[in-house]
């Protein structure tokens, strides 16, 4: 029950073949089984879980059930969930209940989906280890002294070990992709406004995206589905009607033009995952789409453009905890400057807090110009350099990560090297495009991931090609074995 | 490449963040060494090119003017670490 | 030594929209503390901002009311800061692509001439909530109703050189904003509230001097005397041989003074910034032209109207132009009348007197134009006199009735033009007063002028008010005169 597919998975509630309090259960039975260890989950909830799977168990009787009606789910901890913590990974959030839901919590509940709990990720989605949680590291359910990928580490994991068939995560410069590549599962971040950002806690607002993470990419197709849509309440969120993703998944990849961006494949890839990418590119050779090479010269200057913006934007965005309206609060504070001060110097982790004085300093008078203006000057020729290649092919393939997933604690202590790893990433997000990281195989026993890169809005072909490539292949289909 | 105590301080003054004395020199390091990566961007002329905020193309909507948001006080205050008559408190403003 | 004060005015101006600029919360003033502030305006963890589009119309409407360029694009930026009534850390506003451009206003100086005041910019932004600070265990308590409340801040440049010329400005930008309707203007609860950035130079130079900031002077009155103030302040100071310092000041009403807000010693900064929630505000030239079409009357149009085609004073037109609601009533009053200079007489004069000593708003007179007019009509066709007016206008003030008629009717002061009437009633008083017929009989021609007045009062008084003053008098000189 727990490797169907969701499509398998709403076949078999629709025959009675097995109920959703069944297959609820069956999950949180994992989740108490493996939990403690991968520590993917922040808050399970199964009361709550039990009756939602109640609830659509009787409309699935009533024949009132949708395409994901009783099927589970968990959503990262960066959205708000009324009635249920969302602490964003961050002791500045631990007390802090939502008094609304995200729009995507709303639109997938509103599908039916019954809500397992909220996963894991580094502090307000700031990492890709995983590494900074208030709550501990998130274990990569294939190697346990590997990390999971970050920020949406949790949700990866989470998937990866089948303690959910589906999670929701968040990418601001990788954070579905890299975790999924990691994980070895698959995750698409939509284009910029495709999913509403409403009730998602921001962290660089003009780069955050929501997008569904799960094993295959005809999960994701039926998941994008819900969770997209123009909404009101975001000024962001862009007026199109959303596809139907889902129908366009078997559509023929003959006369397709792939784009090999070649600075994706330069000194920095680790030559393993060089060598699995070929023979990825080679099964969508064999499907009918034509190979070519293309250029992004100024994808190295994406991790400085986007060190400057993430940061910036952040270092205002989390001005608002201050301790007074909601969140931690420091004992008695002597008065305003202290309350200020130790309130955010103690809710907030080392990493979160670099960020803020980076994105400070370079907002700062004086700097302004020589970091944030020219950082959104750059954003600007890296977005026209992947409109020129987008004008010669229809897709790009390139690798997700340059490297598997590194182990636990060897880049804690050095940012920058951190930074390094999100090359393949961060292009994407200061672009506003759409990208899946789809498995690829494995080094060592560690998964990767092969990034696809769209153009605006084309995510239905994103997810069509990484559809036809998963059924000429079965890397998506590998499962960790777990240590309970 | 590192950033000088007293950047450092100004910076974390702006952010309402303290520094324990013990951690300074390793987000002097730290930042230094961002601050050296993000560098590599004055390589690039840029000169006239327009200034990007947004990744899309796109325009303000406008919302009529109405009300729509319901407030339950109550609610939303016990959230709040320190409210009385309906005030959120903090230490006493000195103008 | 000559010196020159140069005053710049930065006034913000709530926009009179129901809900706030970037949430549907309500703007209503007056309710309880923060049961107005929704999860946008406190600023919660995933919330996002959409802009009222009433506010944008509204802004636009003051920019060409103020002959300004309405540019086709603005963009919002961040000011970060963190205040206990700034519940993001940062207000959001606008400053490299404002909504109102370079504009102007003129104002009157003097008896009859005007100076053009050059408006640098207007833009919108979110108002803050308010500290209070009484006393809860030492503590400060925070209200946010106000915060997210539609600002448009106008700023001047600074070409005025008096605190005169500063008030004539404020009442300007005032009459406008009231006039059309964006803003109930109202300074005692902060509706329009004022900063003035002052500075003194020796006369003739062309180079400024250092200007402080004067914060929240929030009524006509304490502009003018805090400005004075502040000038005497920086004279002093110079002349002393001290330097002015910029700063920030706040004037104290009670001991009519500026005082130094004594920031910490670190400059504010900023760090403006595009907001990324929000995206460009784009303008298309026919929503502008639209709006420009839709734009009422302004104070200046009107005075125009007032002197050129109503034939009123400069004085009256400036009186009755100033606020849109009197400038409203003297307009309907005047065309359902049909004597513009009339109706102007009784509204500044009668109307507004009465105004005053009930201190009442001229929303809350209980005299409709179209009953005032009904009075002013009976005047004219000289159905009452003007001391009968004067008893029917309170008699209608009062709501003894609903029309000038019924009261006329109800109290019998229709004037009485019959002289066989006003024949008989003469007659009837020289015959009781024949000690002062012989007297006035006896006096000198010249003299008689002036006695007159006392047969006149009788008759008048006889006829309880109604006989006609005019017949009245004539038929008294016959009568004593060929007696």
């Amino acid at each position: 029950m727990i490797n169907l597919s969701l499509t398998q998975m709403a076949q078999g509630l629709a025959s009675g073949e097995f109920s959703s309090s069944e297959l609820t259960q069956a999950f949180l039975d994992r989740i108490q089984k493996y939990n403690t260890h991968l520590n993917a989950f922040i808050t399970v909830t199964p009361e709550a879980a039990l009756e939602q799977a109640k609830a659509a168990d009787q409309l699935l009787a009533s024949q009132q059930a949708g395409a994901l009606t009783g099927i589970p789910l968990a959503h990262k901890d960066i959205f708000c969930t009324q009635g249920i913590k969302t602490s964003c990974a961050s002791k500045m959030l631990d007390n802090f209940i939502a008094p609304y839901s995200a729009t995507v919590v709303e639109k997938l509940a509103a599908a039916g989906m019954v809500h397992l709990g909220k996963t894991n990720l580094d502090e307000f989605a700031m990492g890709s280890s995983n590494e900074s949680s208030f709550y501990g590291a998130v274990k990569n359910p294939w190697d346990a002294q590997a990390v999971p990928g970050g920020s949406s580490g949790g949700s990866a994991a989470a998937v990866a070990a089948r303690l959910t068939p589906a999670a929701t995560g968040t990418d601001t410069g990788g954070s579905i992709r890299q975790p999924a590549a990691f994980c070895g599962i698959t995750g698409i971040k939509p284009t910029y406004g495709r999913v509403s950002r409403w009730g998602m806690i921001a962290f660089a607002s003009s780069l955050d995206q929501g997008g569904p993470m799960a094993r295959s990419a005809e999960d994701c197709a039926l998941l994008l589905k819900e969770m997209a849509g123009f909404d009101t309440r975001d000024s962001t969120s862009m007026q199109r009607s959303v596809p139907d993703y889902p129908a366009q998944l078997n559509e023929p990849l003959q006369g397709l033009k792939l784009g090999l961006p070649k600075e994706y494949f330069g000194d920095d890839l680790n030559p393993e995952i060089a060598a699995r990418l070929q023979d990825a590119i080679k099964e969508l050779e064999k499907l009918g789409a034509q190979v070519k090479e293309v250029s992004l010269p100024l994808t190295r200057l994406a991790i400085p453009a986007y060190y400057v913006i993430a940061p910036a934007e952040a270092s205002s965005n989390l001005s608002r905890f201050d301790g007074v309206r909601y969140g931690h609060r420091c004992d008695d504070p002597r008065d305003l400057e202290d309350l200020y001060k130790r309130s955010r110097s103690e809710g907030f982790g080392a990493e979160v807090k670099r960020r803020i004085l980076v994105g400070t300093y370079a907002l700062s008078e004086g700097f302004y110009d020589a970091y944030y203006r020219k950082a959104q000057q750059l954003r600007r020729l890296i977005t026209e350099d992947f409109q020129k290649t987008f004008n010669e092919v229809d897709l790009l393939v390139a690798p997700t990560t340059p490297s598997p997933a590194f182990d636990l604690g060897s880049k804690t202590n050095d940012p920058v090297q951190m930074y390094l790893e999100d090359i393949y990433t961060l292009g994407v997000n200061l672009a506003g495009l759409p990208a899946m990281s789809v498995p690829a195989g494995q080094v060592s026993g560690r998964p990767l991931g092969m990034q696809l890169i769209g153009s605006h809005f084309d995510e239905g072909r994103l997810l069509n090609v990484a559809h036809q490539f998963q059924q000429a292949t079965d890397h998506h289909l590998q499962t960790p074995e777990l240590d309970a | 490449m590192t950033l000088e105590a007293e950047d450092l301080h100004k910076v974390a003054h702006l952010a309402r963040l303290t520094l324990d004395p013990q951690v300074i020199d390793d987000y002097s390091q730290a930042i230094g060494n961002i601050l050296e990566l993000v560098d590599e961007m004055q390589a690039i002329d840029t000169q006239g090119v327009l200034p990007m905020a947004h990744p899309m193309d796109a325009t303000q909507r406008l919302r009529s003017d109405e009300v729509t948001e319901e407030v339950d006080r109550d609610q939303l205050q016990n959230q709040a670490p320190a409210t009385e008559q309906g005030l959120y408190l903090v230490p006493r403003v000195v103008e | 030594m000559q010196w020159e004060a140069v005053i710049g005015l930065e006034v913000h101006v709530q926009l009179a929209t129901e809900s706030k600029i970037f949430s549907g919360a309500s703007t209503r003033f007056g309710a309880e503390p923060n049961s107005q502030a929704c999860v946008i305006d406190l600023g919660m963890p995933g919330v996002l901002p959409v802009l009222n589009e009433k506010a944008v119309e509204m802004a636009v409407m003051f920019g060409l009311a103020v002959n300004s360029e309405i540019p086709q694009r603005s963009t919002f930026e961040r000011k970060n800061y963190f205040y206990p009534d700034l519940p993001k850390g940062y207000q959001t506003s606008q400053m490299e692509e404002p909504i109102v451009g370079p504009g102007y206003l003129d104002i009157p100086v003097g008896e009859s001439e005007s100076k053009r005041i050059r408006i640098h910019h207007a833009h919108l932004e979110e108002d803050a909530g308010k500290s209070l600070h009484e006393d809860f265990h030492g503590m400060t308590g925070v209200d946010l109703n106000r915060a997210g409340t539609p600002l448009l801040e106008i700023v001047s440049e600074p070409d005025m050189n008096s605190a005169k010329e500063a008030v004539a400005y404020l009442r300007g930008i005032h009459s406008i904003v009231t006039y059309l309707g964006i803003s109930d203007g109202n300074m005692a609860e902060g509706s329009l509230r004022c900063d003035a950035n002052v500075s003194v130079r020796p006369k003739g130079q062309e180079k400024l001097g250092t200007r402080c900031e004067i914060k929240n002077v929030n009524s006509f009155r304490f502009v003018e005397k805090a400005i004075n103030h502040e000038i005497e302040r920086q004279i002093e100071l110079i002349e002393d041989g001290g330097r002015v310092v910029q700063e920030t000041r706040l004037y104290d009403p009670d001991e009519d003074e500026t005082r130094s807000m004594r920031t910490k010693e670190e400059a504010n900064d900023y760090r403006y910034f595009p907001c990324p929630d929000l995206l460009p505000v784009e303008l298309d030239e026919a929503y502008i032209q639209h709006l420009k079409e839709g734009l009422p009357e302004l104070p200046e149009q009107k005075r125009e109207r007032f002197t050129s085609q109503l034939g009123l004073s400069e004085y009256d037109a400036q009186v009755l132009s100033a606020s849109r609601p009197l400038a409203d009533y003297f307009d309907r009053v005047a065309e359902l009348s049909g004597d513009a200079k009339l109706a102007a007489n009784w509204v500044t004069g009668e109307f507004s007197a009465q105004l005053n000593r009930e201190n009442l708003d001229i929303a809350q007179a209980p005299l409709a134009p179209e009953q005032l007019a009904g009075l002013l009509k009976r005047l004219l066709d000289e159905t009452i006199n003007g001391k009968a007016a004067k008893q029917v206008f309170a008699a209608l003030w009062a709501g003894e009735g609903h029309t000038a008629d019924d009261i006329i009717e109800a109290k019998g002061l229709k004037q009485v033009t019959d002289t066989g009437a006003i024949e008989a009633i003469i007659d009837e008083v020289l015959a009781n007063n024949q000690p002062q017929v012989d007297q006035y009989k006896a006096a000198e021609p010249d003299k008689r002028g002036k006695m007159i007045g006392f047969f006149v009062g009788q008759v008048m008084k006889a006829s309880k008010g109604t006989a006609n003053p005019q017949a009245v008098n004539q038929l008294l000189k016959d009568k004593l005169d060929q007696a």
